[in-house]
């Protein structure tokens, strides 16, 4: 993983964009497909199997919720005090973590969301790519409803998720 | 082994497997790039290609929204390898009515970008970095959620 680390004169970049940002392009690729197998090898890209968690007949989803926060878990707590930086350069970030009453409301308005279709963010974008294009309702759905939310926003700080 | 087939009737290696593996990109994301790779704000960051309002244009969405396109073309592109190579011949149909999806996915969005994060947002990446809000905002869409599929099972048959 190193080679994208190789300094290229800068009179050979064509693109605007710099190597260090195709580096991490080529990366976010790379990761979201994993994170897109694993939804799909772990059947979440099919909202009945969620529905039937919600409804307490398969407890599956703890597996898969659990799996992914271990991993991630160990990652964001050793990786920053063995690395100075990312493998491709810039700063570790940090998870935003904020408590207010939106951080309760909007995850009762998600949950119920979540509830009535069986489909979160991810898992709808995935979906897509093992030919689930009804999912692409929930996917409009999901950004009109982002949009609104920027739309009636007053608050000036950015998200994350 | 206890019998765990009442909780877990479809088995349970593939959970585990598939979970490892979302978290082994999330964890590879972090070491690679330094991202926090939660999957709500792809819905908010890419709106600010074509939406010029303050908020849109924060540093923070415009900063992180070709990275963030990537990674969700990423979810797409692993979701074909796995149907490709692992998944059924046919695709995967998705019989939930289009309006459950639509309506649903409306909340779905509202709500998890008011809350800052979604299931991966504040279920991984929340979760993995020790934050008390995320677990907070988890057990509350969890307990929303149960409430709402249950009661969608009993009223409205859906």
């Amino acid at each position: 993983m190193t080679t994208a680390r190789v300094q290229v004169p800068a009179e050979t970049v064509t693109s605007r964009i710099p190597v260090r940002s195709l580096a991490q392009l080529g990366s976010a690729l790379l990761c979201g497909a994993l994170f897109g197998f694993g939804l799909s090898l772990s059947t979440m890209i099919r909202p009945d199997v969620v529905l039937s968690f919600l409804r307490f007949t398969d407890l599956g989803l703890m597996l898969v919720l659990g799996g992914a926060a271990t991993v991630t878990l160990i990652a964001y707590q050793l990786v920053p005090r063995v690395l100075n930086q990312p493998l491709f350069g810039g700063t570790f970030a940090k998870h935003e973590s904020i408590m207010d009453r939106s951080t309760i409301t909007g995850a009762a308005i998600f949950g119920i969301g979540w509830g009535i279709t069986g489909v979160c963010p991810g898992p709808a974008i995935a979906g897509l790519g093992a030919g689930s294009w009804e999912l692409l309702y929930a996917v409009a759905g999901i950004a009109l409803g982002a949009l609104t939310h920027g739309l009636t926003s007053s608050d000036g700080r950015a998200k994350n998720g | 082994m206890p019998n765990l087939s009442p909780l877990l009737p479809n088995g349970w290696s593939h959970y585990l497997l598939g979970g490892l593996t979302i978290g082994t990109g999330v964890a590879l994301l972090f070491v690679l790039t330094g991202f926090i790779g939660g999957m709500s704000t792809v819905y908010t960051s890419t709106w600010s290609f074509v939406v010029q309002r303050p908020f849109f244009r924060q540093a923070k969405l415009v900063n992180s929204r070709l990275w963030r396109l990537a990674y969700a073309a990423g979810l797409i592109v692993g979701a074909f390898v796995w149907w490709r190579f692992m998944g059924p011949t046919q695709r995967v149909a998705v019989s939930i009515a289009p309006v459950q999806l639509f309506v649903g996915g409306l909340l779905v969005g509202y709500g998890a970008r008011l809350s800052r994060g979604c299931t991966s947002g504040h279920g991984i990446c929340g979760l993995a970095s020790l934050g008390l809000p995320s677990l907070v905002a988890v057990l509350t869409f969890m307990a929303t959620a149960f409430l709402t599929a249950n009661v969608m099972a009993r009223v409205v048959g859906a």
